[in-house]
């Protein structure tokens, strides 16, 4: 009972790492996209357990809230937009897949043989640092020769929680690629505004609702009042 | 405790896995899946070698590589949109225009 205990994270590790795999693999493997997509859930979500795992807990959490809770909703309702009805006979793959599988099974085996333990940088026994709050100060040392030089030193404070480390890293050591990134976030949801919007064209004029053609007749008439 | 390499193996079997969906699938939303898995074995490796080198750099690039998912898959999503209106499929086969 007490090796159970002890190996306990192993065990863990090695269940939620066989449903990782086994669902990755259902991804590519399942004919409907809607299957694809549930399945590609269950992965995010044994993924943001191997996260929590390492003591990661807030990427975990951001794991579940973006990928299983926007990305995933994202895909499933673009599924259902489109509603793509696969027959039955109808080819799952594209022209590639005997090169496809050729290069799955060479990255594969490279990827697996290819870690050895030992030949990475030490494991840092301390993990006080995933929970902490760096602070940075500049100390002026006065050489034998009498010049000064100054040399900055990071100073860890435990801060409590791994979220709050977390923040503090993004918020200060971090804060250009932070505004970078909401920067890009604003620039990707212009494009897909842009990119997904419908354009009436001359051909689809005749189908369109009646509707939208009208609005389409107010935008005009507006467009002219406001430039006469 | 499960070892840095078995997490190095797992995030390279779902790379692999996520890399065949890429090249064999026709369907061009399982693509973008397939590329969603990639993105995500890599955040394994950046959170597994956080904790390995107790520093909090591989878990705020994790979270900057989590905001370019969002972005890519709300932008790929808006093309296969448009796609299926010109095309009536999202079959990455029928999309060869540009192919000289």
């Amino acid at each position: 009972m007490d090796s159970l205990t002890a190996n306990m994270p192993l065990l863990v590790f090695a269940i939620i790492g066989a449903i990782a795999f086994a669902s990755s693999i259902l991804v590519v493997a399942m004919r409907n996209p809607v299957h694809s997509a549930l399945f590609l859930l269950l992965t995010f979500l044994c993924v943001a357990v191997l996260f929590v795992m390492r003591g990661a807990e807030f990427v975990g959490a951001v794991q579940i809230l973006v990928y299983a809770g926007g990305i995933m909703v994202l895909f499933l309702f673009v599924v259902m937009l489109i509603n793509v009805r696969h027959l039955p006979d109808e080819r799952v793959l594209s022209n590639f897949w005997k090169g496809g599988f050729a290069v799955f099974l060479g990255l594969f085996i490279l990827f697996t043989t290819m870690v050895r333990p030992g030949v990475y940088h030490d494991e840092i026994a301390n993990k006080r640092r995933l929970g902490s709050n760096a602070r940075h100060i500049t100390r002026r040392i006065h050489n034998a020769d009498g010049t000064v030089t100054t040399k900055h030193i990071a100073r860890y404070k435990w801060s409590g929680g791994n979220s709050e480390a977390v923040g503090t890293a993004l918020y200060t050591d971090y804060l250009v690629p932070f505004e970078i990134a909401s920067l890009f976030l604003l620039v990707a949801m212009i494009g897909a505004i842009v990119i997904g919007k419908r354009e009436l064209s001359a051909i689809e004029e005749e189908t369109a609702p009646a509707y939208m053609l009208e609005r389409v007749a107010t935008e005009k008439e507006v467009k002219e009042a406001m430039s006469a | 405790m499960p070892s840095t390499e078995a997490y190095l193996m797992l995030s390279g079997a779902l790379f692999s896995v996520g890399l065949l969906g890429v090249i064999i699938r026709r369907n061009m939303i399982t693509v973008l899946m397939s590329i969603e898995l990639m993105l995500n074995a890599v955040n394994i490796n950046f959170v597994a070698f956080s904790h390995r080198l107790a520093g909090l750099e591989g878990q705020v690039f994790t979270i900057f590589v989590i905001t370019v998912a969002a972005g890519e898959a709300a932008v790929g999503l808006a093309i296969i949109i448009q796609l299926y209106r010109l095309k009536s499929t999202v079959n990455v086969d029928e999309a060869r225009e540009l192919n000289g």
